[in-house]
């Protein structure tokens, strides 16, 4: 068969990835730059037998979501800016209850209004700490269209096996350009499913039992088994207890379930590694300008450069940052915002000293010679 | 891998968006290249100068802007004075005369009278955009006809496929004539 090769915005590539997962249902409120995806969503759902809410506001929508996703359905919103902090009440009950969601956020100029039609990559820390109170949290991105579809595709995956809330955090550059993407064949990219518990209805099911897989099998609400969903702190059926023995047990879940899977649950690419003197440590959009970057530094001076993609972002892979920048004689962190994931990585290295930081805040896309401009400093020369 | 990078500024509506897409989609889709296209993006009001980036290559493609254009294509006087400065020293740059007046600039500089030709040959200026896609295939070779016409063919409303068809056609001999 012949391959399925479109030309298409990042945004379909979002949707093509969310209906390739299985996506459901989505509930949103349209905001610039993300409100493509649900227009996209909005036409593809019901062609499919799923379902499309625009809600009355961001928070509604998010509770919309989690509301599906309690009933069995794989469901996603999708917002920019204020709509993300809006978002983060619900997302934090998400964390709580253990319900599967995927939030794309794509990110724009901010605090506040800011600068809705461009560029920023300012919600890092917001996607890891926007909700109140000790948790944890899945956060992906993507360079480019392929990855865009790909990851979103993971989000759900993530999202269904470690029941928790993933936001994938995309920007404004990458919604918007339009580039090459193959649409793989069903099951070329593994799907999963939500995982259902086998106990039959009538007997007694604890929603938030873990069991010898380490997996919560969830029951879709309403279809037969009784249990409780509350943000406030809960026991295994789901009921409030706030007894210092079950909270101290319950945050230990949420964060640890995770935190500790972080080498499994994350992505990355590897560009020039084997044998890099310098390493530019990167995230979503700018990894475009990084590897540009890094190949005229190669090609024109022959100075081994190379890139540290990372598609998940939460949680943050200490291990494996540290030992990809064991080796460079400095390592650079490129991102549009004042400097969020640069505290991460100087925090994970050996040498915090030789972590250096190359960033860009004006709505802009961060260029090559942005980067290069960092290379020149350090290693004396320019191209 | 050398790569070539397009702008195209127009006004609002003039339908240089579709265009850029329309070639990037040939290159992508039909001949096997890699392609990115985007666009000015902003709260701009219907009429304003909007611009329209490609860029082409056989090799990876990574930066999505254009930084030095090797072709740029002006439909609108106030997008001519806004980013004509992105020409490579030495590049081609194809104005309607209609719209644009060119300043002195260091590019070859080709007048090519799309828009009148499109309304004396076909008389239906909506066709314009798909003309402009045939012009810089006359003029460039960024792709092959036969590969415009597929995406004319798999993209836009079969109604209007013989139109279109005939606007690359007359874009196409417009730009062969002035090269």
């Amino acid at each position: 068969m012949a391959e399925n090769i479109q030309f298409i915005p990042g945004s379909d590539a979002c949707i093509e990835g969310a209906l390739y997962a299985g996506c459901e249902f989505f509930a949103g409120y349209p905001i610039t730059p993300s409100s493509e995806v649900a227009e996209g969503l909005s036409k593809e759902l019901p062609k499919r037998g799923g379902k499309f809410i625009q809600m009355e506001d961001e928070i509604a929508s998010m509770a919309c979501v989690i509301g599906a996703s309690l009933a069995g359905k794989k469901s996603m919103t999708a917002t920019s800016g204020p709509g993300f902090s809006l978002k983060q009440e619900g997302i934090g009950y998400a964390c709580m209850t253990e319900t599967p969601c995927v939030i794309a956020n794509v990110q724009r100029g901010g605090p506040s209004t800011g600068n809705p039609t461009h560029v920023a990559q300012g919600d890092t820390m917001q996607a890891r700490w926007g909700a109140h109170g000790d948790h944890s949290i899945i956060a992906m991105t993507a360079s480019n269209l392929q990855d865009v579809f790909k990851m979103t595709v993971e989000a759900f995956n993530l999202a269904e096996t470690y029941r928790t809330p993933v936001v994938l955090m995309f920007d404004e550059a990458t919604q918007h350009l339009r580039e090459k993407v193959v649409i793989p064949e069903p099951g070329e990219i593994e799907v999963i499913d939500r995982i259902r518990t086998d106990i039959p209805v009538g007997e007694q099911y604890y929603p938030y039992l873990t069991d010898a897989n380490g997996q919560r099998p969830m029951s879709d609400f309403g279809a037969g088994h009784r249990f409780h969903v509350t943000g406030l702190h809960h026991n295994l059926l789901g009921f409030p207890d706030v007894s210092p023995e079950n909270v101290n047990e319950l945050i230990h879940h949420l964060v640890d379930k995770i935190d500790s899977k972080a080498n499994e649950i994350a992505r990355y690419k590897e560009y020039y590694m084997d044998d890099a003197d310098y390493v530019i440590v990167c995230y979503g959009t700018t990894t475009r300008s990084a590897l540009q970057a890094a190949e005229d530094y190669r090609n024109q001076l022959g100075i081994k450069v190379g890139v540290l993609e990372l598609q998940v972002v939460w949680p943050f892979a200490d291990e494996i940052v540290r030992e990809k920048c064991a080796n460079a004689k400095a390592v650079i962190v490129s991102e549009m915002n004042m400097g969020q994931i640069v505290r991460e990585v100087r925090r994970v290295v050996d040498q915090p000293e030789k972590v250096y930081f190359s960033n860009r805040v004006d709505n802009q896309i961060i260029k090559p010679a942005d980067i290069k401009a960092a290379l020149r400093m350090i290693t004396g020369k320019g191209v | 891998m050398e790569s070539t990078g397009i702008v195209f500024t127009a006004s609002g509506g003039q339908g240089v968006i579709t265009t850029a897409i329309i070639l990037a989609r040939a290159a992508t889709i039909f001949e096997g290249k890699n392609a990115i296209q985007s666009q000015s993006y902003g709260a701009a009001a219907r009429g304003g100068a909007t611009r329209a980036d490609i860029l082409i290559s056989e090799g990876n493609l990574y930066y999505p802007k254009v930084e030095k254009a090797d072709v740029f294509v002006a439909l609108m006087q106030e997008g001519y004075d806004k980013y004509a400065s992105v020409i490579k020293p030495g590049g081609l740059m194809i104005v309607d005369p209609r719209y644009v007046t060119p300043g002195n600039m260091n590019a070859k500089i080709v007048e090519l009278p799309m828009y009148d030709t499109v309304v004396k040959e076909i008389g239906k200026p909506i066709v314009y955009s798909v003309c402009v896609v045939g012009a810089l295939i006359g003029m460039t070779g960024i792709c092959k006809p036969e590969s415009a016409i597929s995406v004319i063919e798999d993209a836009m409303p079969p109604a209007f496929f013989d139109l279109n068809k005939k606007a690359l056609e007359v874009g196409i001999t417009l730009g062969k004539d002035a090269a």
